[in-house]
């Protein structure tokens, strides 16, 4: 046994440093995602748990004597002569509304649906999308085929329109009211949440589209790979293949897509609301707040403030976050 | 390549039918009908009723869609092909005759008469933000990434995410009130609101081209920034990608001039990307026009297309979904067109 001896185990060896832990070092050295990431959790956090402690109040309580109220802060900001017409306030943050409603509060609320939007919308085109694309990548043949040929035709839809429709339908509906059965409870759990159920259904029933066109390509570049054969060979069964071996290797991708499709998604809410098809009233929304304050620009600019600055701040860190995610999780990605 | 086209366009078939198909049915799925209120007040039955037979609202909705598509008539001469309506002279020709009917809510007037002088507005602010888009975005991604990593590119790809963060719901009334209220130089409404600004798509005898843009530069800066956002996003990766490619480097070694090397071997193949976004950009510019439409008071195709769903008139609906397909469906076909000529390797077949 005369061969070279080995050095001992533990002399050459360092920390393993896997596919993950390089890319989150990646992304732990760009500044900007991290601050976008923590800043989003925080806005999470205030949304969601502290709301009603750093809010005073229901965002749907009214002070009519209070209506237009601009706090002293604020009145540089507003055209000259404001003092004149405008009821200087100290017991509001940011003002009130012209229902006299709280717009710290409101703000405060309506980033729920914006979050909620980002989170849900993205989740459901996800899932849909992948699973389709999954199917019709690794099937393949006559199923991909016809597959492919009804995602290429619902491409050519113009799908705002698709949106639009469905949710005048289902805010329709849910006005009269069903019977009975599933539809009932559907829309009585709607109006629990304050118009948010069919929102979600509408904006999620479309994006699913362009998802699933490019699963199918991962899939199918993925399906190719040595690995792939090998459990084949081995006699591995098809969802083995395609839990174990497929998906775990696609599956990055793809959410860093779906990220970058985020602030779509809050625009196309905040456009709904701005139309009248969002969430239903008093339900606040930051598109909402911008449709309520835009006519009144002329006179209380200071209104369209808050929720204008609350959806750019977080559609800048949704976007900040998905180029970094994207950067350090698929630098292939890198455009 | 001729062959190519009309290929696709005869694969537009089905999915404008499609369309078609699906806003007909869903329009009318809508609770609720076009006559159920008059301003405030509701109407009383009886009137409904007659209502509903002039624009042959009680018919069975399968008649109602072959009346819509083909007219509820055809004469040639006094020869009569069919007639669904015996009792009463046509009251339309049918989509594939180009009539798009009568609008049920404003009287007197046909969908085509609404689309055909609402449209050039939208047509144009939607063309010129796409100009503005490009001739602010494409030289300032070709900078930003010729001067990688510099505070110039850094600048830029700031300035950029901004842009693209900032919604037009957002921008149009922040526009509103910086250079309306507060600096008073642009007027905040009005656009095309007096026919001398323009009519159709031609321009009237004394044509008032500072007035004209007076009234149109804050509405298509509005939509353009973020799309000149999102052109400089674009260029500046794609730009990059290209300029490590084995190609430039020939270029170079073979001691061209660096403009050269940019200018004629980088950019063309560069803009493949771009172009690629132009399809779903069309889609956005729509819903950009709805916005813009709105909060700047104009009257464009986008108002009438939210009004009439609200207010349930469906021939208007159908009418300008159809517009906005036709659209979105030969800009795609434009996009291959485009991929064509600048990626030789491409072949249409």
């Amino acid at each position: 046994m005369a061969v070279a001896e080995l050095p001992a185990a533990g002399q050459l060896a360092r920390k393993p440093r896997s596919l993950m832990s390089d890319s989150i070092n990646r992304l732990k050295k760009n500044k900007l995602a991290i601050i976008s990431i923590v800043f989003l959790v925080v806005v999470v956090f205030s949304a969601f748990v502290l709301a009603p402690y750093i809010t005073t109040g229901d965002f749907a309580d009214q002070d009519l004597m209070q209506n237009n109220a601009v706090p002293a802060w604020m009145v540089p900001l507003m055209p000259e002569g404001a003092e004149n017409y405008a009821r200087i306030s100290t017991d509001f943050i940011l003002g009130a509304d012209d229902l006299g409603r709280d717009l710290w509060t409101r703000t405060v609320y309506g980033a729920r649906i914006s979050l909620l939007v980002a989170i849900v919308a993205s989740t459901v085109s996800l899932l849909i999308g992948t699973v389709y694309g999954l199917v019709s990548g690794y099937v393949g043949g006559m199923v991909d085929t016809v597959m492919m040929r009804i995602v290429d035709f619902l491409y050519g839809f113009p799908f705002l329109i698709v949106v639009i429709l469905l949710q005048t339908y289902f805010k329709a509906v849910a006005r009269r009211g069903v019977g009975s059965g599933f539809g009932q409870s559907l829309v009585a759990l709607n109006a629990s949440m304050g118009g948010m159920l069919f929102l979600f259904i509408a904006i999620g029933m479309v994006n699913w589209i362009g998802m699933a066109r490019i699963a199918r390509g991962q899939v199918l570049s993925v399906r190719r790979k040595e690995y792939v054969e090998a459990a084949k060979a081995v006699g591995a069964p098809d969802t083995r293949i395609i839990f174990r071996h497929i998906l775990p290797n696609i599956v990055g991708p793809l959410i860093v897509v779906e990220t970058l499709a985020i602030p779509g998604y809050i625009f196309l809410e905040a456009f709904l609301s701005f139309i009248g098809l969002g969430v239903d009233a008093p339900t606040p929304s930051w598109g909402i707040m911008i449709s309520e304050a835009a006519p009144g620009i002329r006179t209380y600019p200071n209104q369209l403030l808050p929720p204008a600055i609350a959806l750019t701040l977080t559609t800048l860190a949704f976007n900040f976050m998905g180029d970094g995610l994207r950067d350090a999780f698929d630098p292939r990605l890198k455009e | 390549m001729l062959r190519f086209i009309i290929r696709r366009i005869l694969g537009f078939i089905p999915v404008l039918l499609g369309v078609v198909i699906f806003t007909f049915f869903m329009a009318r799925a809508i609770p609720g009908g076009p006559f159920d209120f008059v301003g405030d007040r509701s109407l009383p039955p009886s009137v409904v009723k007659n209502l509903e037979a002039k624009y042959h609202l009680d018919w069975s909705q399968g008649k109602q869609f072959v009346s819509y598509m083909i007219g509820d008539e055809m004469k040639i001469g006094s020869f009569t092909i069919y007639d669904l309506d015996p009792s009463a002279p046509a009251y339309s020709y049918g989509v594939l005759r180009g009539d798009l009917g009568p609008s049920f809510r404003y009287r007197g007037q046909t969908v085509n008469d609404i689309i055909s002088q609402t449209f050039p507005l939208s047509a144009q602010l939607g063309i010129m933000a796409i100009i503005l888009g490009l001739i602010i975005g494409i030289p300032a991604g070709i900078i930003s990434a010729l001067k990688q990593n510099t505070w110039l590119d850094y600048s830029a790809t700031f300035v950029a995410v901004l842009g693209v963060s900032i919604p037009s719901l957002v921008m149009a009334p922040l526009l509103i009130w910086i250079f309306s209220v507060k600096l008073g130089w642009f007027p905040a409404a009005t656009w095309g609101a007096k026919p001398p600004y323009f009519q159709n798509m031609f321009l009237t005898p004394g044509f008032d081209w500072g007035n004209y843009f007076m009234h149109a530069v804050m509405p298509v800066f509005a939509l353009g920034t973020g799309l000149s956002a999102s052109f400089a996003r674009l260029m500046r990766a794609s730009l990059l990608q290209v300029i490590r490619e084995d190609y430039i480097r020939t270029a170079r070694a073979k001691g061209l001039h660096e403009r050269a090397v940019i200018y004629s071997h980088a950019l063309k193949n560069s803009l493949i990307p771009v172009v690629t976004i132009i399809g779903p950009m069309f889609a956005g510019l729509i819903t950009g026009t709805l916005v813009i439409e709105q909060i700047f008071g104009l009257n464009g195709m986008g108002k009438h297309f939210v009004q009439s769903i609200t207010n349930r008139d469906y021939a208007v609906v159908l009418g300008t979904i159809l517009i906005y397909t036709i659209l979105l469906v030969f800009s795609n076909l434009l996009v291959d067109l485009m991929y064509g000529w600048l990626d030789p390797r491409i072949r249409f077949d």
